[in-house]
């Protein structure tokens, strides 16, 4: 149903003034599918995300949008392809469910032009995939953490991009809602074919949802593949510093990680078939 | 990605703004402006007929009254330009710095227009209306420069209590400077009185057209940042996703804001808070939409200074207050509540 359009980072070298956060990463979208990018606090999982929908030029290195540098591509273009909801978003006070949607209609809108009957189109859409058309009319200061998700979520869609970006979308939420908003960005990539790339805490649910995981360990990347791959003893070490037994997850196949602490372990670093 | 039939999607009756409610607040302020300017003409010191009134506005004065009246109009619209320019200028600012207690005033930066001008009426022999405009635009650039600077230092950026400390600080260093040139400057004290506290009073048709066309390049410029502002509103790393260019939008939208309260302080003086009350106002009438919450606020704000100057002229009888000092002591205390409002939130 959408194009398929190709990003991926080359050579990548990003820094906030003397600090370099990372430092020569090569990475590749699968495009079509869904991206997780997990790893420790400030090893630059939100840096490199910020990098790939251009809010941070790179130090070295490019970011290519069906090969063409995203840093050098007319901003409003680049946002007709590429989405980018960020962790905190500010929420204007007072601003209606339906008002802030159609905000997401920017890229398509000169100086001068009027609002159209493909932005109503492309809002009423937005709305309805993400279940939020009867909040239209209320006041997004009045809604809860997983709605209120919810409604950024549609107002990413009314822009109607094939890629879309997230920077950890569940955070604030409890798991119920965590679950809700990982599944309706699932459906969007299924029904959509939405090429979606997202920072996730969370590793086990990174692991269920995600078609392909990236473990990001000091700037660098640690490990990529299907969470299969990715998902290991080993990896979790590396990347946390933290012993673990990793599973199959019986509810999905997935794997799923099971920390070990100091404390209430019965069997403390025991050989797993994973390992 | 969603096809559009000519069918009307669901839901998209939905989307639709409530534009009606808008347009009736539209009216309601334009005919509230219109009665505030006659009140303006009609109201004063020295009490007037229609009969007055109507020769007055036919051009005729022959009579004491008919020339009180006459003094009135450009008075009048004096009052208009620059509570519109204020008015939007301050919901211009409020967008920008997503800070509820913008304004032109509270900045400092109609301060730095009057240090401007005075410092170079005193010591460049300033005279022409337009090097004063241009000489005035140019110290609330600088001001407003500065204040940003100041209030950015330090963990989280410019918050908006930094900001509007950074600016109160500024405007009373400023004011202190003014008050330093003029004192030694007995020569100079009568011309530069209406850069220490605004006033629209000895208005007159000369003085104001110089200011226009400055004032109208503001206009343009602030009314077609609206969409730019709208999507600032949702945080500097959004509004990028959406494809605007931050920095820039925020320079081009400053640039208009600066325009209209620069030139505004060139002809009237420094006026504060009209600029930090009304987009507070127009918001709980029109929304958070700056399409709509520009042009309320500078319909608004004209209405806001017209009112205030003829507030002015009836409480000090026979003699009357400078506008300046009238909106300042509504101002105030408007600008406590929004201080103490639960929590200073960025807008």
């Amino acid at each position: 149903m959408t194009a398929t359009h190709s990003l991926a980072a080359e050579e990548l070298t990003l820094a906030y003034g003397e600090r370099l956060v990372i430092e020569g990463l090569d990475l590749v979208v699968p495009a079509g599918s869904i991206t997780a990018i997990v790893g420790a606090n400030a090893c630059g999982k939100s840096t490199l995300l910020r990098s790939m929908s251009r809010l941070l030029s790179p130090r070295a290195g490019r970011v290519l949008l069906d090969g063409k540098a995203v840093h050098r591509m007319p901003a409003k273009e680049l946002a007709r392809t590429l989405g980018l909801l960020p962790q905190s978003p500010i929420a204007p006070e007072g601003i209606t469910v339906a008002d802030l949607v159609g905000r997401g209609r920017h890229p398509y809108q000169g100086v001068f032009s009027r609002w159209s009957r493909e932005d109503d189109a492309a809002v009423a859409a937005a709305l309805e995939a993400t279940q939020t058309t009867t909040l239209a009319d209320r006041a997004v200061d009045e809604l809860s953490g997983g709605q209120r998700q919810r409604v950024w979520i549609a107002m990413a869609l009314a822009q109607q991009t094939d890629l879309l970006l997230l920077d950890e979308p569940t955070t604030f939420l409890d798991v119920a809602h965590q679950v809700e908003v990982l599944d309706l960005l699932t459906d969007l990539n299924r029904t959509r074919g939405t090429t979606i790339v997202m920072v996730l805490h969370d590793l086990n649910l990174a692991a269920r949802y995600a078609d392909h995981l990236v473990a990001l360990a000091a700037g660098q990347i640690h490990a990529a593949g299907t969470p299969a791959q990715v998902l290991t003893e080993d990896c979790v070490r590396a990347v946390f510093g933290l012993d673990s037994r990793v599973i199959e997850d019986p509810t999905s196949g997935a794997p799923l990680m099971l920390p070990l602490g100091r404390h209430h372990v019965d069997t403390p670093a025991e050989v797993s078939p994973r390992g | 990605m969603t096809s559009v039939d000519s069918v009307p999607t669901p839901g998209a009756a939905l989307v639709r703004r409530p534009g009606s409610v808008r347009f009736l607040w539209l009216l309601a302020v334009v005919a509230a402006l219109g009665l505030l300017m006659a009140a303006s003409v009609a109201i004063g010191s020295r009490g007037v007929g229609w009969s007055d009134i109507l020769a007055a506005l036919g051009g005729s004065s022959e009579t004491i009254e008919e020339a009180a009246v006459t003094k009135r109009i450009p008075r009048t619209v004096l009052a208009v330009v620059v509570g519109g320019a204020l008015g939007l200028a301050g919901a211009v600012m409020q967008g920008v710095t997503r800070n509820p207690l913008a304004d032109p005033g509270v900045l400092g930066i109609n301060m730095g227009a009057s240090l401007a001008v005075v410092a170079g009426i005193a010591w460049f022999g300033l005279f022409s209306a337009t090097s004063i405009i241009v000489t005035a635009i140019f110290g609330a650039a600088l001001a407003a420069v500065f204040v940003y600077a100041v209030g950015s230092l330090g963990r989280g950026g410019p918050t908006p209590l930094k900001l509007a400390l950074a600016g109160a600080a500024t405007s009373a260093a400023l004011t202190s400077f003014i008050t330093a040139i003029v004192l030694p400057r007995g020569d100079i004290a009568a011309n530069v009185q209406s850069f220490q506290v605004g006033g629209v009073g000895g208005a007159t048709f000369a003085t104001i057209t110089p200011v226009l066309p400055f004032l109208a390049v503001g206009l343009v410029i602030s009314l077609l940042s609206a969409r730019s502002l709208n999507s600032l509103a949702l945080g500097d790393e959004l509004a990028a996703g959406l494809g605007e260019r931050v920095a820039l939008a925020r320079g081009v939208a400053a640039l208009g804001s600066v325009l209209l309260c620069g030139a505004a302080t060139a002809v009237a003086g420094p006026i504060w808070f009209v600029g930090l009350v009304v987009p507070h106002l127009c918001r709980l009438l029109v929304g958070v939409d700056h399409r709509w919450l520009l042009p309320f606020s500078a319909l608004t704000g004209a209405c806001l200074l017209v009112a205030s100057d003829v507030i002015g002229r009836i409480v000090a009888r026979p003699g009357e207050l400078d506008v300046g000092i009238v909106t300042a002591l509504v101002g105030a205390p408007f600008f406590i509540a929004v201080v103490r409002r639960q929590k200073v939130r960025e807008l």
